[in-house]
C-alpha cells in the first residue's frame, strides 16, 4: 500500500513540475506542422529530397522547401491542400514509375554459375557478377523489392523484379539499391519501354538471354528517330518524347521491347467501374 | 569535508564510469563524433545526473527505507530520471534548439542510461547521505564528461587518419575506445 501511495504522490507531483516548466518555458511549435505531417504519406521515401515525411513536413513549415509538390507520393488533391494551408503555389512533378530494364527472368536468361550465397542483389554482384550468364541483367533476389517503402516490386516466381506501375510512387528507392542501375524512373505516361540494359554486341547477348535487345534497330525505324533510339548496341526509348503506341513493341523480335504494365492493363474507366457496381 | 576528495577522484578517474564500470556506452559511442555535441551531451548528463542521485538518495533514506517498501526502488528511481530528462529536454529545446537537433535521440535515451541509474543505485547500496551522494553524483557526471570529451577529440583526430577501409567508422572507433579504457585502468589504487 505505501508503494502505490508514493508511486501514486511521485506521479502527481513530477507531473506537475514537468506541466509548469513546459508551460513556462515550453519551445513554441508551429500548429501547421502536425497537419502537414499527417496529411504527408508517411511512408518516408525520401523523393522530396529530405530524411523522411516529418523532415519534409518542418522544411515546408519553415520555408525551406517551397513546394509541396516534390513530393511524389501526393495525389494532386493532397498538394493542393499542403499549398492551400501554407500559402505556397504547387507545381506537380511529372508522374514518374519506376522500370527494370531487364525481362531476363531464370527461363529466359542462361545460367553462368550457381550462386549460393547471402540472399541479396549487392553481395550477389560481388561474387564473380551473380549467377547469370549476362552481367548486365536483374539478380532477382529482391533486395530493390524489400527497399521499396510501398511494396510495389514483385518478384516473379522466375526471379525477375516487376514494378507494379499503379503502386509505385516514383521515389527513386530502388534504384539506389539495384547494384547493376537497371531501375530508372520513367515517366508514367511512356508506353513501351526496353527491357534491356546489356551494352555487350547482339550476337553475345543472344547467346545469355532469349529476351536481349539485340540492335536490330526494328523499333527505331518504326517509331521515328525522335521518338527512340540506339545508345551503342542498345534500343532506349527516348522518355522525353515516348512513342505515343504501345503496338510498335509488336516488331520487336527478341520481345525485349515491352508494352508498360498500365498500356497492357489500363484502369478500368470511371463509367466501367459504375457499371460492375450496378451489375 | 571528509573523505569527499578521494570520493571525487574515485568517481572521475579510478571508477570512471564509461572506462572501468562499462556504464552508459551507448551515448560514449553515439554523439562523441563531434565535440561540440560531446560537450552539449555532457552539460545535460551532468545536470541530470547530479539531480538523479540527489533526489533519488533522499526518497530512498526517507521513503523507501522507513516504509520498507527497498524493492521499488528502480521503478522509483527510473520515474525521477525520466522526469529530469524530460526537463532538461524542454529546456534544451527551448534554449537551444541546435544542440536539442545535434543529439536527437541520445537526449531522451539519457532516460534508461545506466550511468544514470547506476550512479544512483550505487549512491544507496554505498548508503551515502544526500549530500554526499549529490557530490558523487556531480563526480560522475564529470568523468563521463571527461571520458565522452577526450573520446570525441579523437574520433575529430581519426577522421583526418588514413584508416584502413575495413576499419573505419565504428570498427577503428571501438579500438580507441578500448586504448583509451586501458590508460584509465592505469589509476587504478589511486585515491578512494
Amino acid at each position: 500500500m505505501p508503494a502505490v501511495i508514493l508511486l501514486l504522490v511521485m506521479g502527481l507531483v513530477l507531473g506537475l513540475v514537468i506541466g509548469i516548466v513546459v508551460k513556462l518555458f515550453g519551445a513554441e511549435v508551429d500548429p501547421r506542422l502536425e497537419e502537414v505531417e499527417e496529411a504527408l504519406p508517411g511512408s518516408n521515401c525520401g523523393a522530396c529530397g529530405f530524411a523522411g515525411c516529418a523532415a519534409f513536413a518542418e522544411a515546408l513549415v519553415t520555408g525551406k522547401s517551397d513546394n509541396p509538390g516534390m513530393c511524389t507520393s501526393c495525389d494532386e488533391q493532397t498538394v493542393g491542400k499542403l499549398a492551400g494551408l501554407l500559402g505556397l503555389t504547387a507545381t506537380m512533378q511529372t508522374p514518374m514509375v519506376a522500370v527494370v530494364r531487364c525481362s531476363g527472368d531464370n527461363d529466359k536468361a542462361r545460367r553462368g554459375g550457381l550462386y549460393n550465397g547471402v540472399s541479396d542483389c549487392g553481395h550477389a554482384s560481388l561474387v564473380a557478377g551473380g549467377a547469370k550468364a549476362c552481367l548486365h541483367g536483374c539478380l532477382g533476389l529482391g533486395t530493390c523489392a524489400r527497399a521499396c517503402p510501398v511494396d510495389a516490386i514483385e518478384m516473379t516466381p522466375a526471379g525477375l523484379a516487376v514494378v507494379h506501375p499503379d503502386i509505385c510512387t516514383g521515389c527513386g528507392k530502388c534504384v539506389r539499391t539495384c547494384p547493376r542501375k537497371l531501375i530508372i524512373l520513367a515517366p508514367k505516361s511512356a508506353q513501351v519501354h526496353v527491357l534491356c540494359n546489356s551494352p555487350e554486341k547482339g550476337a553475345a547477348k543472344r547467346d545469355a538471354c532469349t529476351v536481349s535487345c539485340i540492335g536490330c534497330r526494328k523499333c527505331v525505324k518504326e517509331a521515328g528517330d525522335d521518338h527512340m533510339a540506339m545508345d551503342g548496341f542498345l534500343a532506349r526509348v527516348n522518355y522525353d518524347n515516348p512513342p505515343s503506341s504501345a503496338e510498335i513493341a509488336a516488331v520487336c523480335p527478341t520481345k525485349c521491347l515491352q508494352p508498360s504494365l498500365i498500356a497492357e492493363a489500363p484502369a478500368p474507366h470511371e463509367d466501367e467501374q459504375q457499371e460492375v457496381v450496378n451489375a | 569535508m571528509d573523505g569527499y576528495f578521494p570520493l571525487i577522484i574515485g568517481a572521475i578517474l579510478v571508477n570512471n564510469f564509461v572506462l572501468t564500470r562499462f556504464l552508459g556506452i551507448c551515448p560514449f559511442l553515439g554523439v562523441s563524433k563531434r565535440l561540440d555535441t560531446a560537450i552539449g551531451m555532457s552539460g545535460a548528463v551532468l545536470f541530470v545526473l547530479t539531480l538523479a542521485c540527489a533526489v533519488t538518495t533522499a526518497l530512498s533514506r526517507f521513503f523507501l527505507v522507513p516504509l520498507k517498501i527497498q524493492f521499488m526502488q528502480t521503478i522509483v528511481f527510473i520515474l525521477v530520471i525520466a522526469a529530469l530528462v524530460q526537463l532538461v529536454e524542454v529546456l534544451m529545446q527551448r534554449f537551444a534548439p541546435p544542440l536539442y537537433k545535434a543529439l536527437g535521440i541520445y537526449l531522451p535515451l539519457i532516460t534508461t542510461n545506466c550511468a544514470v541509474l547506476g550512479a544512483a543505485v550505487l549512491s544507496t547500496k554505498n548508503n551515502y547521505t544526500v549530500m554526499k551522494a549529490t557530490v558523487f553524483g556531480a563526480a560522475s557526471a564529470i568523468g563521463f564528461a571527461l571520458a565522452l570529451v577526450l573520446f570525441a577529440s579523437l574520433r575529430e583526430k581519426l577522421e583526418l587518419a588514413q584508416v584502413p577501409k575495413c576499419m573505419q567508422g565504428t570498427a577503428i572507433a571501438l579500438v580507441t575506445a578500448g586504448l583509451l579504457a586501458m590508460v584509465f585502468m592505469g589509476f587504478a589504487g589511486l585515491g578512494g
